[in-house]
């Protein structure tokens, strides 16, 4: 492997992916057959209640929301050479800079909360993924590390703040109030029926929106702009950064932000589209899985979307399919995220080689 | 005396709440010296923990649970060793896919196994690794000062507690005065210089990760059949990270790598006992600000403001020979 795999382009992005995506499915129905149930039947009615109503794509939407947040979030970090598994932590941060605007500026109409509040999650998201990154860049110690350490911080810091500051008065469980009507984002449903367009009922709100342009901005940043490229140089090659002077510092500070400002945007949807109000581990796991859905997507928005929409089905159909067979729980999701981690990121290699040598065959015998 | 009694209680839970810390600590120890960065102590844990349940409950044998822990968390291990060390993948996201892998199996599988939610049926007797008492603890229990030392720091653990101090033992000697312990240390560091002595870097980092794996093993299973009475889900709860943390502290060292987890367990046994306690003078301390509290001293010392954790140099790295 000290020669790079050859492939074309095409194909990198797209069948290897698939390829690794449908190579963790196999496994895992191996492990559905394993405790005593038939994949194939265990798949139907997966796609059944992800697909199967208008009201399954609604929560298959709602849930791939989240993941094209976190998703993208780790997304733009790998294209500086960073990686950043903090973005459970700067989820929950997130919900708490939506929660402070909401709970003092409820009072005021929803086109000032709103912004406010989807500017206060992205702000204590982009802070809780700054100071990882300004502790690598002045200090030496590795965002690796830190934005798992500041996971653990960003929990700790919310079940003090929701026990003994801003919790709910006299609630036993650790949550706030609920916010105001006005700090409430819209259901789609709600949105689309002020139009006198009528679908079924779903959390599914205009946070997904927010996702898509989201995905737009991180597609033009990238890719067409000067910030974008310097963001790339850095990935690919530090020293070649050096020397066109780009300031590697600088494009760390300002990518972990953009990225924890992207994973905080999580709480947009959860807490502000959702909820209502602050609660614990409302993140639940879903930064873990933005890394699944940013390696299968290639760390590129319209596979990120794809990618999403693939873990809001696995999601939503996991939900519905536990309901008709008990044996098969959500946690079967989790599992898969941690195949589809292994063989998109980890195995890439054991994949890839077997497709570099098919093409290689192919352009001899065309030659 | 009354104090000296709670002394005494807050460091026996905080001996027994280090035990698990100390296994996957050492186990960190094992991977990163020979290169292999491991972020998934967490997962290997928890596999471990729920084979090792899921084993002894079946067989009514503890150490047939401990060995079916040690298995699953090798096998485990082996995952990681294969996407680190042969294929040369990356090895952080390697060690991430571990734990959410881990995640997931471990409460899919228990579930429908035994239908109880993730969890194994309570597991009593045999299955379970007891306290040793040691030869006359009872009759010296009442002696005071030296009496509840004895009694309950030293005897009354199970035997897998003693096993972590004799890993301990093992790992700091085997490292430090070993020529397999100064090749693992050598590979860790300079692995070109020892593929041209021409020792096996590949084998010598396969063999560290299985190392890793079986500590981890030991630590899933304290867990399971030392500490509980069976599995839970996600029952590691972040201690494979609060383990990762406590390496860091101790500087990637055997020994300091004992005193940081059982520093750290302490942090836990006084965060449960403050639980709810006003503390005349201060009032109410959070017991948030004490489990943030390993967390938030590594991340100060990363950062170089107390002294300077620096990782073995090639960790991390997948070792790519010259041709």
């Amino acid at each position: 492997m000290s020669t790079p795999i050859e492939i074309p382009k095409w194909a990198d992005v797209s069948l290897v992916p698939v390829l690794a995506v449908i190579v963790a499915f196999l496994v895992a129905g191996l492990v559905v057959l394993g405790i005593g149930e038939n994949p194939v039947k265990a798949t139907v009615l997966l796609i059944q209640g992800a697909l199967g109503s208008g009201e399954g794509i609604g929560y298959t939407l709602y849930y791939a929301t989240n993941f094209i947040f976190t998703g993208l979030a780790v997304a733009i970090a790998f294209h500086a050479g960073l990686f950043n598994i903090g973005g459970e932590g700067q989820a929950t941060m997130g919900g708490l800079g939506a929660a402070l605007i909401c709970l003092n500026l409820d009072f005021l109409p929803w086109y000032i909360v709103l912004p406010l509040a989807i500017l206060g999650a992205m702000a204590m998201g982009a802070l809780w993924a700054f100071i990882p990154g300004y502790l690598q860049v002045k200090r030496g110690s590795h965002v690796v590390i830190t934005t798992i350490m500041f996971n653990f911080l960003a929990a700790t810091l919310v079940v003090y703040l929701l026990v003994n500051v801003i919790g709910k008065p006299g609630s036993m469980s650790p949550e706030t109030r609920v916010f105001a009507a006005s700090a409430h984002l819209p259901y789609v449903h709600e949105a689309l029926a002020y139009f006198g367009i009528k679908i079924p009922k779903s959390p599914l709100n205009l946070s997904f929106v927010l996702a898509l342009l989201a995905s737009a901005f991180i597609w033009i940043l990238v890719w067409h702009t000067k910030l974008g490229y310097a963001i790339r140089t850095v990935g690919h090659s530090p020293t070649a950064a050096t020397y066109a002077g780009i300031s590697i510092g600088r494009i760390t500070l300002i990518t972990m932000a953009i990225s924890g400002a992207l994973a905080g945007m999580l709480a947009v949807n959860e807490i502000l589209g959702v909820q209502g109000r602050l609660l614990l581990e409302f993140s639940s796991g879903y930064g873990f899985i933005g890394i699944a859905v940013a390696l299968m997507g290639r760390a590129h928005p319209v596979g990120i979307v794809l990618a999403s929409i693939l873990f809001g089905m696995l999601y939503q159909g996991g939900t519905e399919l536990s309901f008709e067979m008990p044996r098969v729980t959500r946690d079967m999701i989790v599992a898969i995220s941690g195949l589809v981690i292994l063989f998109a990121g980890a195995l890439d290699g054991l994949i890839r080689r077997p497709v570099a040598g098919v093409f290689a065959r192919l352009l001899k015998s065309g030659a | 005396m009354e104090i000296y009694a709670t002394l005494i209680a807050i460091l026996e839970s905080g001996l027994r709440l280090c035990v698990p810390l100390v296994f996957a600590c050492l186990a960190g120890l094992w991977s990163e010296r020979s290169g292999v960065v491991d972020i998934g102590l967490e997962g290997k844990m928890l596999v471990a923990a729920f084979a090792s349940a899921a084993a002894a409950e079946a067989t009514n044998s503890a150490l047939i649970g401990l060995g079916a822990g040690i298995i699953a968390s090798i096998g485990f291990a082996l995952i990681h060793g294969f996407a680190a060390i042969s294929q040369r993948g990356n090895q952080i996201v390697s060690g991430v896919a571990i734990n959410m892998l881990a995640a997931g199996l471990t409460a899919l599988v228990g579930n429908a196994w035994y239908a109880q939610g993730g969890r194994t049926p309570p597991l009593e007797g045999d299955a379970r690794f007891q306290p040793l008492t040691w030869p006359g603890a009872e009759a010296i229990d009442h002696i005071p000062i030296i009496g509840p030392i004895y009694a309950h720091l030293i005897s009354g653990h199970s035997a897998l507690a003693y096993c972590a101090l004799v890993a301990t033992i093992l790992s700091a000697f085997v490292l430090r005065r070993t020529r397999f312990g100064l090749r693992i240390r050598a590979v860790g560091e300079n692995p070109a210089a020892v593929d041209t002595a021409g020792v096996s870097v590949i084998r010598l980092r396969y063999s560290a990760v299985i190392i890793a794996g079986i500590l981890c093993g030991f630590a899933g299973s304290y867990l399971a059949l030392g500490q509980a009475a069976g599995f839970l889900t996600n029952m590691t709860a972040g201690k494979g990270f609060i383990a990762l943390a406590a390496l860091i502290f101790a500087k990637w060292r055997a020994w300091p790598a004992l005193w940081a987890c059982f520093l750290f367990g302490l942090l836990d046994a006084v965060a449960i006992r403050l639980q709810g306690v006003i503390v005349p003078g201060i009032g109410q301390i959070p017991v948030q600000a004490i489990q943030a509290l390993p967390y938030l001293m590594t991340v100060i010392l990363l950062a170089g403001f107390i002294g300077k954790a620096i990782p073995p140099k090639a960790s991390g790295i997948p070792y790519v020979k010259e041709r």
